[in-house]
């Protein structure tokens, strides 16, 4: 794989080309999604990329009703609400992402523990694209 | 091993002021800093000269967004008519006055100052919820603020996580709102001094004159429960749930310990001060405590040599509902999956084993984000000296409280011990 810095810009730019992308120590062997440049667990920097298959289990959520102007610039608001959550990859890591494909109105039947899929939303387009790490459920 | 630490001088609270907490229109964060250091001089027992004073430590976390002014050490010290002495501003998102005033120990125990004045200050008001909505965000973590968390949002994440691990529902939360807004209408500070009972006649009063249906509630629960009177911000935290956004300052004379009795009768002595810093949430390794809280827990029991139990009371952070329930178990007042149980029993409650909040907390007593740490020490200072009036915990010989305090999402948390001997 190509030598990308182990950075918050090269996990956007991943996304963008629809990779999750996440950084593992050659050293210790630890994971890190997003990745790190400096592993937590033993200081090394000897870091290779490595790409999540995308399968998750929901470990936390909201349904917010009152979110930030770009969420708003999207059409949500307190009628409309939307799902942020946190996942557990497959691979261990955990990650923020959007939940799509569950009714935020409805938050009692969205559950911890419920298996997911990852999907990239894609905003806006050439210099101006920006993708957003979304979980559909399976 | 964990290094043991200790000041190397003993450092003492001989005064403390606090401003009235609430939403003020016509007034600033110098208006509401005169206000508690007025208060303040006046609490000095034995009386002293501010000129004395060798140094200001200040908290304050979003003035510079809410009211485009920043660089607020020296205004402040102006205020006060403390210049050219040195003004340090802290900041810790919501916990930058607890920085403050652990950064005003570590002066004094190291020989360097005698008479140092903390504080904190937080203009809120004077924008729009949303706005102040995304100033707050601003002390989340990156990745979060990008997928749609809000501050109440990366809360209620906790929330689910928290009572799919241990079997609590939103019910077990209403009992902490409950408790906190029994507590305010005892605090003349607060913002709401209300109790939920107080909240639900007042919206039946308002029905009336209005000439509107009244609304009827079995109980507390069910006005909670009803989403025309307690809407959903971030599921599963609702209105009732949140803090309010406040107005507010607060501040404190610390000595070194020799020279306390020459400023009061009965001086508090700082015995254990904990600081610690946490992840976002994706990079902790449970979803179900801060451990930056119980790191701060950690470095202050060990100083101090006491044990969880030995606190007597304790303000706790409580910008949410769940933060308090999760705290409180980090803190070690309660076994971990076990808060919610005991708020359910009310052991938390004033009159309680273990009194949570006495000042009904951020939630009613309000949250000026840079004076909330100072602002907990206050109900600590007035608890301990028996000066909290009808609020005071009704605990015989009262000598170990503790408070609390957290910035952003859990990454910054403080936990400081104060004793009265
Ligand atoms: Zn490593």
């Amino acid at each position: 794989m190509e030598e990308r810095t182990f950075s918050d810009i090269s996990y956007e730019q991943y996304l963008n080309e629809e990779k999750l992308m996440g950084s593992k120590c050659k050293k210790c062997k630890a994971l890190f999604v997003p990745p790190r440049s400096i592993c937590v667990k033993c200081y090394s920097s000897d870091m290779e990329w490595v790409e999540m298959k995308g399968e998750a289990r929901l470990a936390a959520f909201t349904c917010i009703s009152v979110g930030p102007p770009f969420m708003i610039a999207e059409g949500y608001d307190r009628k409309h609400p939307y799902c942020s959550g946190v996942v557990e990859l497959e691979e261990g890591a955990r990650v923020d992402a959007r939940i799509e494909g569950v009714d935020a109105n409805k938050p009692e039947d969205i559950k911890v523990g419920m298996p997911l899929k990852v999907k990239f939303l894609h905003r806006g387009e050439g210099d101006n694209l920006k993708t957003y790490l979304a979980f559909l459920p399976v | 091993m964990q290094k043991k630490r200790k000041l190397g001088r003993g450092v003492a609270l001989v005064g403390a002021g606090m401003s009235k907490f609430g939403m003020f229109k016509d007034k600033d964060s110098k208006d509401l800093f005169a206000e508690a250091f007025r208060e303040m001089i006046a609490s000095v027992d034995k009386g002293f000269d501010p000129s004395e004073i060798d140094a200001l430590y200040l908290g304050n976390f979003t003035n510079d967004f809410f009211v485009h002014q920043g660089h607020w050490g020296p205004i402040i010290s102006d205020l006060i008519g403390l210049n050219p002495k040195p003004a340090t501003r802290t900041e810790g998102a919501c916990a930058a006055s607890a920085l403050a005033f652990r950064e005003a120990v570590f002066a004094i125990a190291s020989g360097f100052y005698d008479i140092v004045l903390v504080g904190g200050v937080e203009d809120m008001s004077k924008r729009t919820t949303e706005e102040v909505a995304e100033g707050l965000a601003l002390a989340t973590v990156p990745y979060e603020g990008r997928v749609g968390f809000t501050f109440p949002g990366v809360f209620g994440a906790l929330a689910t996580a928290y009572f799919a691990k241990y079997g609590a529902t939103r019910e077990h939360l209403m009992n902490i709102t409950i408790k906190s807004h029994s507590n305010a209408p005892l605090n003349p500070k607060a913002q709401f001094p209300l109790s939920i009972q107080d909240m639900m006649n007042r919206k039946i009063e308002n029905a009336k004159k209005k000439g509107k249906p009244m609304p009827t509630w079995e109980d507390e629960k069910a006005f909670l429960r009803d989403p025309a009177a307690n809407p959903v911000v971030a599921w599963p935290m609702h209105l009732y749930d949140c803090c309010p956004i406040s107005d507010g300052a607060a501040c404190m004379l610390l000595v070194g310990e020799e020279i306390a009795r020459n400023f009061s009768d009965d001086p508090l002595y700082v015995i254990g001060i904990g600081q610690g810093s946490g992840r976002g949430l994706h990079a902790c390794d449970d979803l179900t405590y801060f451990e930056a809280t119980r790191h701060a827990a950690k470095e202050a029991y060990g100083m101090s040599g006491l044990k969880p139990e030995d606190i007597q009371f304790s303000e706790v952070h409580d910008c949410f509902s769940i933060a308090e329930l999760i705290h409180i178990e980090d803190l070690g007042f309660f076994e971990p999956g076990e808060g919610y149980k005991a708020v359910a029993e009310g052991l938390t409650r004033r009159d309680g084993p273990m009194p949570i909040n006495t000042s009904g907390g951020l939630k009613c007593k309000g949250h000026p984000v840079g004076a909330t740490g100072v602002g907990q020490l206050f109900e600590v200072w007035k608890q301990l000296r028996g000066e909290a009036g009808k609020r005071q915990v009704p605990k015989k010989d009262l000598r170990i409280g503790a408070a609390h305090n957290l910035g952003g999402t859990g990454g910054t948390c403080t936990f400081i011990i104060l004793e009265r001997r």
